[in-house]
């Protein structure tokens, strides 16, 4: 192929001269040119190479269906690979290298596998490595080889440096496709006042108007004429998919430069009232030996570099055709005085144009040449639909068209299979109830007026045209047959799937279209079947003796064409991946030095070290502070509710397991709730201010869902209720208050508030002021020592952490995070999250007496099933190590002596060194829990880690079992 | 996307919901007996077409919504507050 530029025409600006470098060459094209018809200008022929067999290829069409000129654009870690070239502008600076050839395109080792290619059939490579030696093993490590040997291009390995963003937008319309029928549509929505957004894949808005002569003036017209009546215009928008609720999913290329700063794509989520789709149709190729050397192309794509961009793709044509299409081709080729010959596959054709020679009742046999095309053999038609070869003819170009395949993706990710047309041999769109319509050639309708009047109809809901077979008919040409020597056919030339691939598959059982495609990879992938599903299909067809529409044809998913992962996620990356929350005290905790950690979405401090203290000396320093004089701890994240009116009691003695209505005003109870199934929820603690008013706290994990769960109760089973929620965890930051000394600092900074053990017991609430500020005071205790919880309202937290602060560090008092806090309740035995794991119930983790007998609540009903009732279930234990030097592991599992069989029987949920007992403990769930194996010793079993350590099961009480400590 | 539109707030993208389970169950009074709440969280259909579904419009008015739902086309049909009075509120009020 020896393309070249014409002196004339184009949408191309010949002031505005690109340069750029295609496998390390430099070559100029101009502004408007894409990177494909760039490198045609230039005469390069061999630009890629095949997938399996290493073939060269060459560029094969104009759009984003492209099998060929498939290339890595940019380097380092800008590098994108497997780039539509013809779908690519060409920029200044572009960087481009061919892909799956080393050392180059033009001479690449890999072409060995071209001869070797009769071993190398659908699922070779399944069928040779998978299970050597049984199972999967060695087929893990033979993968990796193959995948080298053949593939496409290779990402960067480096993180993506471009940025990318999302963007909302609605309207009356959005149609899809700029041609002369989504151009009719965009007119029509527009004329009649609605607000109409149009999407067009490619850089330049006019679709096919694009490639005809004179066609480039029309479309300018066009476009400029929809500019000035509101239509919002968006070139280079995909609409990789649609989605319910008459959703479409777009991406917008938004700049190329890889130096620019700014966004590279943007992902449009569209919600219109209505879609109108003009997605157009893409020429399919015809099947013949080597109809993959460079040189052979898509008639259409033809046309588009000779009229759009002023690109002859070749110096000696011939036009292989089954359908009238081409022909307007042909005479466009003998226009700029290229020598150019039609083959019709048609007894009967229009007449030749002026210029051209037609051959009719012939077909392409094979074509000729080395790396690029030199001739090709021609001949006609049997019967059988075998091809004999009578001439052949020189060419360095050869344009194909196979017929016409409507792009119905789009309509099929909605759910409707696309219908075989037998007038028009071409799947259209199946019928929807969604308000989404198809026109002009994505309906069948090739002929230009037909198009626009199709365009308008779907514009306004009317019925439009049906497809025509034309004056003559297009003939069913697909697998072009010889007898004798096998010739290779392509028809996914991007996967290197031939004929004989789909008939093999077929022969070992892939009778069904979709497995047919998996097990040859045929119209996979970046090619979605744009290129060789019908092709596929019909070979499949022949071969099995059905028809096509018996055959049927596979689903289309998104997206239609390749988008980058990291335009979904937009700017939801890195620390936006999610929203992050602080507490009131955030600053406050960062101010006084500490290490904060995630739990769940909140930031909270882990632990306050000193200088050079490690977090296990910290935490541990901080737990001997608080049981032995003072610390304070920001219990902010915790979930807060308010629960108020006259129902209020009893709503809550329907949630929780325990009594709540006849708690006094002015006290506090721990309550745990359950789910409809019996399985504990939640735990916290609802304080009640007066007759109607109750604060719920509840665990930091399940703050939102006990609201939305209240809620439900509330709206869909209890309506009757007078009740009112309100969450108020935002609202209220806390402050724990432990250690024996808490009351001394308490009342260092509440001179009015009565702290005594007797004004103020164990579970009391009072109001108070504290630094000037209205907070409430709790005697609650999480860490089992005496202590005291504050609410404050959170723009008031900073001056009552400061009071509090200044009273406990004379005392020797620390601050302390959750790694002293989790300690803490380790030793207590007090359940957190790593036990209220979804499985466990009341009795299980020891809670069983809490459950009230003289009252329903949620859940209890379930509780005595047989499976909740069983005496093997997981149960609450406390663990210590036999040798009090060992350290244990949570998540460690737990089994006997002897063995560990399966799962175990049990696993360590919690751990701590503890300073109060001198060894580490932990909290477990064995089988048959305290009763089976109080006292007992079994194994902690934790291979990937630190080994087996001989653990003796006790209470999980380890520390004040009866509780004096938090009640004096 | 499916997109619900919420009596209270308009059209609203799924996102700003969440499912909250089968809306056809009656759940039985707490003091019921063990058979009847089996029967309830475990014995359901699972049907192929119209369902009726409970959403909670977690991200908006907090309202919780009976839903219309096709389980086989994701075609969202009428959407009422499950609250019988919020849904005698707007009744009148229409």
């Amino acid at each position: 192929m020896s393309g070249y530029r014409l002196d004339k025409g184009g949408l191309i600006d010949r002031s505005a001269p690109r340069s750029f470098t295609f496998d390390g060459t430099s070559y100029a094209g101009y502004e408007g040119d894409s990177l494909a018809s760039a490198l045609l200008a230039n005469g390069v022929d061999v630009v890629g190479r095949g997938f399996k067999y290493h073939r060269p290829r060459g560029i094969m069409s104009a759009g984003v269906e492209e099998g060929g000129a498939i290339l890595s654009v940019g380097s380092g870690r800008f590098r994108e690979p497997n780039v539509k070239a013809p779908a690519q502008p060409l920029f200044d600076g572009l960087v481009a290298r061919g892909q799956n050839a080393w050392p180059s395109v033009r001479r690449d080792i890999g072409r060995i596998n071209d001869v070797m290619n009769r071993f190398l059939a659908a699922g070779f490579y399944y069928k040779t490595f998978f299970g050597v030696r049984g199972g999967t093993k060695d087929w893990m490590i033979f993968e990796k080889i193959i995948r080298k040997a053949a593939g496409m291009g290779a990402a960067s390995r480096e993180p993506d440096p471009d940025q990318y963003e999302t963007a909302h937008a609605s309207c009356d319309l959005l149609v899809v496709g700029s041609g002369p029928a989504g151009l009719a549509a965009a007119k029509a929505a527009a004329a009649a006042g609605r607000d109409v957004i149009l999407a067009e894949q490619d850089f330049a808005l006019g679709g096919s108007l694009l490639a005809q002569a004179g066609g480039i003036d029309k479309a300018v017209a066009a476009i400029e004429e929809l500019r000035a009546a509101g239509v919002t215009l968006m070139p280079r928008t995909t609409a990789f998919g649609l989605y319910d609720g008459c959703v479409a999913g777009m991406i917008e290329q938004v700049s190329d430069d890889p130096g620019m700063h700014g966004v590279r794509q943007r992902t449009w989520i569209i919600r219109p009232r209505e879609i109108v789709l003009a997605t157009g149709a893409i020429e399919q190729p015809l099947a013949f030996g080597n109809n993959d050397r460079p040189g052979v192309m898509q008639a259409s794509a033809v046309r588009t570099y000779l009229n759009r961009y002023a690109v002859a793709p070749g110096t000696r044509a011939v036009v292989a055709t089954n359908n009238d299409s081409a022909y307007a081709t042909a005479a466009d080729l003998a226009a700029a005085g290229i020598s150019v010959t039609v083959i019709d596959a048609r007894p009967d054709g229009p007449d030749a144009p002026e210029g051209v020679k037609v051959i009719r009742d012939t077909v392409p046999v094979r074509t000729l040449g080395g790396y690029v095309l030199e001739g090709v053999e021609i001949g006609p038609l049997d019967g059988d639909g075998y091809a004999t070869r009578r001439d052949t003819l020189a060419c360095d170009l050869l344009a194909v068209s196979g017929g016409w395949a409507p792009v119905v993706h789009l309509t099929s990710h909605r759910g409707p299979k696309p219908v075989w047309n037998d007038t028009i041999h071409a799947f259209l769109a199946g019928p929807t109830t969604e308000p989404i319509r198809t026109c002009g050639a994505a309906a069948g309708i090739w002929d230009h007026d037909a198009c626009i009047a199709s365009g308008i109809a779907a514009a306004t809901g009317a019925a439009g045209p049906e497809p025509q077979a034309g004056e003559t008919p297009a003939m069913a040409l697909y697998e072009i047959k010889t007898h004798g020597k096998k010739l290779k056919c392509f028809i996914d030339p991007q996967h290197d799937v031939t004929t004989d691939d789909v008939r093999l598959a077929e022969r070992e059982g892939f009778v069904s279209i979709e497995h047919n495609k998996r097990y040859t990879t045929l119209g996979m992938a970046t090619d979605q079947g744009k290129v060789g599903n019908i092709l596929g299909i019909a070979t499949m067809a022949d071969a099995s003796g059905r028809t096509i529409a018996e055959t049927g044809t596979t689903t289309f998913r998104p997206p239609y064409s390749p988008i980058s992962i990291g335009a979904l996620a937009g700017r939801g990356t890195y620390r936006h991946f999610r929203p992050v929350r602080r507490t009131p005290l955030h600053a406050w905790n960062i101010a006084q030095g500490a290490v904060m950690t995630d739990a769940g979405l909140w930031k909270r401090p882990w632990y306050f070290p000193l200088p050079d203290e490690s977090v296990d000396d910290a935490y541990i320093r901080e737990m001997i502070a608080v049981r032995n004089t003072v610390g304070l701890c920001d219990v902010s994240s915790l979930g807060k509710i308010m629960v108020q009116g006259p129902d209020a009691g009893d709503f809550l003695n329907r949630v929780y397991v325990n009594g709540f209505a006849k708690l006094p005003v002015g006290k506090a109870r721990y309550g745990v709730m359950l789910r409809d199934d019996g399985i504990v929820y939640d735990d916290g603690t609802v304080w009640r201010m007066s007759e109607t008013d109750f604060l719920m706290t509840t665990t930091t994990a399940n703050a939102a869902g006990v609201m939305a769960k209240l809620e439900e109760y509330l709206q869909t089973r209890w309506p009757e209720m007078k009740v009112q929620l309100t969450s108020v965890s935002d609202q209220w930051a806390g402050i724990a208050v432990a250690g024996p000394q808490c009351r001394e600092v308490l009342q260092a900074v509440t001179s009015e508030c009565d702290l005594s053990n007797e004004a103020f017991p164990f579970m009391g609430i009072r109001e108070a002021k504290i630094a000037g500020a209205d907070v409430w005071i709790a005697r609650i205790s999480f860490s089992g020592e005496r202590a005291f919880e504050v609410y404050v309202r959170g723009g008031s937290s900073e001056a009552v952490m400061d009071a509090l602060w200044d009273a406990a560090k004379p005392m020797g008092g620390v601050l302390y995070g959750t790694e002293a806090l989790g300690a803490l309740r380790i030793e207590k035995g007090h359940v957190a999250g790593s036990e209220l794991d979804g499985r466990t119930s009341l009795r299980d983790l020891g809670l069983g007496g809490m459950a009230s007998s003289k009252k329903a609540f949620i859940g209890k009903a379930m509780t005595e099933r047989e499976g909740m009732t069983d005496p093997d279930r997981l149960q609450l234990v406390g663990v210590a190590p036999v040798d009090p030097s060992m350290r244990l592991r949570a998540g460690a599992l737990l089994d006997t002596r002897t063995d560990l069989i399966d799962h175990g029987k049990g696993f360590i949920t919690a751990v701590t060194d503890s300073p109060d007992l001198g060894h580490w403990i932990g909290l477990a769930l064995v089988q048959g829990g305290l009763e089976r194996w109080e006292g007992k010793e079994m194994t902690s079993y934790d291979p990937a880690r630190d080994g087996n350590t001989a653990v003796r099961i006790l209470s999980p009480h380890f520390f004040d079992p009866k509780g004096e400590r938090m009640h004096g | 996307m499916i997109r619900i539109t919420c009596p209270f707030c308009g059209t609203r993208d799924h996102s700003e919901f969440s499912y909250g389970g089968d809306a056809t169950v009656d759940y039985p009074p707490l003091d019921a007996s063990m058979d009847e709440w089996n029967a309830a969280i475990y014995r359901r259909s699972n049907p192929r077409g119209p369902h009726k579904e409970y959403w909670h419009h977690v991200n908006g008015c907090r309202a919780w919504l009976i839903v219309e739902r096709n389980t086989l086309t994701h075609e969202v049909g009428a959407v009422t507050f499950a609250h019988p009075g919020l849904r005698k509120t707007v009744e009148n009020s229409a």
